[in-house]
């Protein structure tokens, strides 16, 4: 075991990866000498040359374009699209290309690439450096979508991820790069280096994807979330005192439907929360499946707690994102209905 | 500032519309052997003009001339146009399978057969092709087996591709022709990235991505371009200028400036412009531009000066938007008739033995089309199963799809 940020972590999988597979070649925009603008890369070219780590055009179709080429070679890349907001001009060869070439091809071409990308808010980073475009993902078949919440998961869903036979969309919620995060933007700052999820252990120890983790146990409520969400909602539920149990789902397809029934179904109660827009949200899929499966235990309606249908904005930052504040006046709204 | 006439917006507009007598006089046509054969390590800055003239090897009376006239046995050449033939014959056939309603759609490539069965012919096995829906030349020529394809249109009980696909979208790896998508363009940059993957693996093997003229307006071509020159990879980059997108007249691509070769040079990629109607020449270039990936030289980028002689597919009509003699007045001519009055005059066949052939080839594509169909056709007979659809979106079907397929009932 290693205490390791989240940026370390995400680093150490690269580098276990690409010692054990020469297939694995990494590039995107600064990512080969520069070592990435969130040094995620940092020291891998230098490692593994030029040839394994290297920098690209600004070109996002360019980049994905090429890994679906690459991995039809036989080849794993591991891409990164510098902010997630930023994946769009790619979005034809991931929805067009990448998710549907096994299907089209009946298995004659595949495409094992990892899409990595920093996601989400909370950085003051605006309307083009705070989205969290997932339910772009998850709307498409063929995809799988990943969101770990901490440096141990980040790690080992990162190997997961890159040894996954299908391409998978790997977002890294930004605000979590250094330190946990529970919305208390006026309070300081921990680092991973004191956090027990900030233990890494080394080589290559896989967290599997579709399994959610319960970041809290309770009996209250069940509260849905992913990324730096979870962090609020434990932060919610010690501050209101309702026994909240927290699932942090880790990969949003495929979905572990059976950890968040059984949740629902002990608790009675769901409260879903992400930073994304509301409609349309991965929250909407979330809501719609604990209805389906767990309609006759459910005491309560469904509540979102999400970003409001606005672009993300710059001044009105700690008004858009779901803090504590509005997460935990939906667990009391939740509790009272 | 009031003297200023007011902006207009230039539309181009093709020089004949229907009803109007095709005028082609503005065509610049060198003739056959006018330009050089450069070494395959040729600096790109080198050969800038070549991207504004046409190589040709065929000259008016059917004569081989020139630098790029060589490396084609009499047994190849006949092969090349056996190959040609076939895909004539079997887009004949599998049109009136659409039009009897076997098939829902099909796509010829009637003018245009020269362009992907000569380059099929100067590449190696393990080199990977990138095309469109309009080279399936790179197939025929390659002995892909046509009952198969076939199988693939009809959407049959053996069709490889298990009816997810709409007709002509084949795929197969082993024959190094990558699965066909329905997205414009989008192959192009796959191809500079399968190239990439081989130069990262130091492999001797290429790729060639195929884009039509109106596709080069996608962003994914430009994007092809920068990555293919920016990482020197072993690509052949081919667009295929048929003058037609649908019934956009090839001007709506670019504006009516320049060339498509053209465009290579401002990436500093190697750009020429091949007769797509030559056997002979459609083979030299490829083969001068495959050895150049090859060897480390770099990317080549090749326009095919060709034209759409048929429809766009089975759900068009040109006459809508062409003159139907257009065709006819096409000055490059008709790729078989060409290569058949070259090996007429080598003294290698003649018009009885045509005649012979076409028959033969005629009675191979009805036998291939009989046995495909003793398999189904669209909606008739055996078909795929619907339990398939769910399979292979994924390696491994994940729990929320094998809930659906339980749902569908399979």
């Amino acid at each position: 075991m290693a205490q390791m940020t989240m940026i370390e972590a995400l680093r150490d999988a690269h580098e276990v990866a690409m010692a054990a597979d020469d297939r694995v070649v990494v590039y995107g925009e600064d990512v080969g000498y520069f070592g990435g603008v969130f040094r995620v890369t940092a020291g891998l070219q230098k490692k593994y040359g030029k040839s394994r780590c290297f920098d690209a055009p600004i070109n996002e179709a360019g980049i994905v374009g090429t890994a679906i080429g690459m991995a039809a070679y036989g080849l794993r890349p591991v891409i990164e699209i510098q902010f997630a907001d930023y994946v769009y001009p790619g979005m034809d060869q991931i929805v067009s290309e990448a998710a549907r070439l096994r299907h089209r091809s009946a298995g004659d071409f595949t495409c094992p690439i990892v899409i990595r990308m920093p996601t989400g808010g909370g950085i003051f980073g605006g309307q083009t450096h705070s989205q969290s475009p997932e339910a772009f993902f998850t709307h498409s078949s063929g995809l799988k979508t990943v969101v770990p919440s901490n440096p141990r998961d980040a790690k080992g869903l990162l190997l997961a991820a890159i040894a996954d036979p299908d391409p998978v969309i790997f977002l890294e919620p930004k605000r979590l790069y250094n330190g946990p995060f529970d919305g208390h933007h006026d309070r300081p700052v921990t680092s991973w280096k004191k956090h027990p999820l900030g233990e890494v252990p080394e080589g290559n120890e896989i967290v599997p994807l579709g399994k959610a983790a319960i970041r809290r146990e309770g009996k209250d409520v069940t509260v849905l979330a992913y990324g730096t969400m979870v962090y609020v909602a434990e932060a919610a539920a010690a501050e209101t005192g309702i026994d909240a149990e927290v699932i942090d789902l880790r990969t949003l397809l495929p979905i572990d439907l059976d950890t968040i029934t059984a949740s629902v179904q002990k608790t009675g109660r769901c409260v879903i929360v992400h930073e994304a827009t509301k409609t349309s949200g991965f929250g909407a899929e979330l809501s719609a499946l604990v209805q389906e499966n767990c309609f006759y235990h459910l005491e309560a309606p469904i509540i979102r707690v999400t970003g409001w249908d606005t672009p993300y904005p710059h001044a009105q930052e700690w008004d858009y994102f779901p803090g504590p504040v509005r997460v935990g006046a939906a667990l009391k709204t939740v509790m009272e209905s | 500032m009031t003297d200023t006439p007011p902006l207009s917006l230039n539309v181009p507009e093709p020089g004949c519309r229907p009803g109007d007598t095709p005028d082609f006089s503005d065509f610049v046509i060198p003739r056959a052997g006018a330009v050089d054969r450069p070494p395959v390590d040729v600096d790109p800055d080198d050969i800038r003009d070549m991207a504004f003239s046409i190589i040709r090897v065929l000259n008016k009376e059917a004569e081989a001339v020139g630098p790029w006239a060589e490396g084609l046995s009499q047994d190849d050449l006949l092969q090349g146009l056996r190959h040609m033939m076939l895909l004539r014959a079997f887009d004949a056939r599998m049109l009136t399978a659409q039009r009897q309603g076997k098939t829902s759609f099909y796509m010829q490539h009637l003018g245009e057969e020269a362009v992907s069965c000569a380059f099929a012919m100067a590449l190696e096995d393990g080199d990977m092709n990138f095309p469109t829906y309009r080279q399936a030349g790179l197939l025929i020529a390659r002995d892909y087996p046509m009952q198969t394809m076939m199988n693939q249109i009809y959407s049959n009980a053996k069709d490889p591709l298990h009816g997810r696909q709409l007709p002509i979208m084949y795929s197969s790896k082993e024959h190094g022709f990558f699965s066909i998508s329905g997205n414009l363009g989008t192959q192009f940059v796959q191809a500079v990235g399968w190239a990439m993957a081989s130069a990262i693996s130091g492999d001797t093997r290429i790729a060639t991505g195929w884009i039509g003229d109106g596709s080069t307006a996608e962003s994914d071509f430009h994007s092809a371009m920068v990555f293919a020159s920016t990482y020197n990879a072993p690509v052949i980059l081919n667009i295929v200028n048929n003058q037609w997108a649908i019934s956009t007249f090839q001007g709506i691509a670019r504006g009516g400036v320049g060339t498509f070769a053209a465009r290579g040079h401002g990436f500093g990629i190697a750009s020429v412009r091949v007769d797509g109607n030559d056997y002979l020449a459609v083979h030299a270039v490829a083969k001068w531009a495959a050895e150049r990936a090859r060897l480390g030289h770099g990317p080549t980028l090749i326009e095919h000066v060709t034209y759409r002689a048929g429809g766009h597919s089975t759900s068009d009509d040109p006459s809508a938007y062409r003159a139907a003699d257009e065709v006819a007045a096409w000055p490059l001519g008709d790729p078989i008739d060409r290569l058949k009055r070259h090996l007429i005059r080598i003294g290698a066949w003649s018009e009885d033995r045509h005649v012979q052939a076409e028959a033969q080839i005629r009675d191979e594509v009805v036998a291939a089309q009989k046995a495909a169909e003793a398999h189904g056709t669209l909606g008739q007979g055996t078909a795929p199963s619907a339990r398939d659809m769910f399979e292979g979106v994924f390696e491994t079907m994940p729990p929320h799809l094998v809930r659906q397929r339980q749902e569908a009932g399979f």
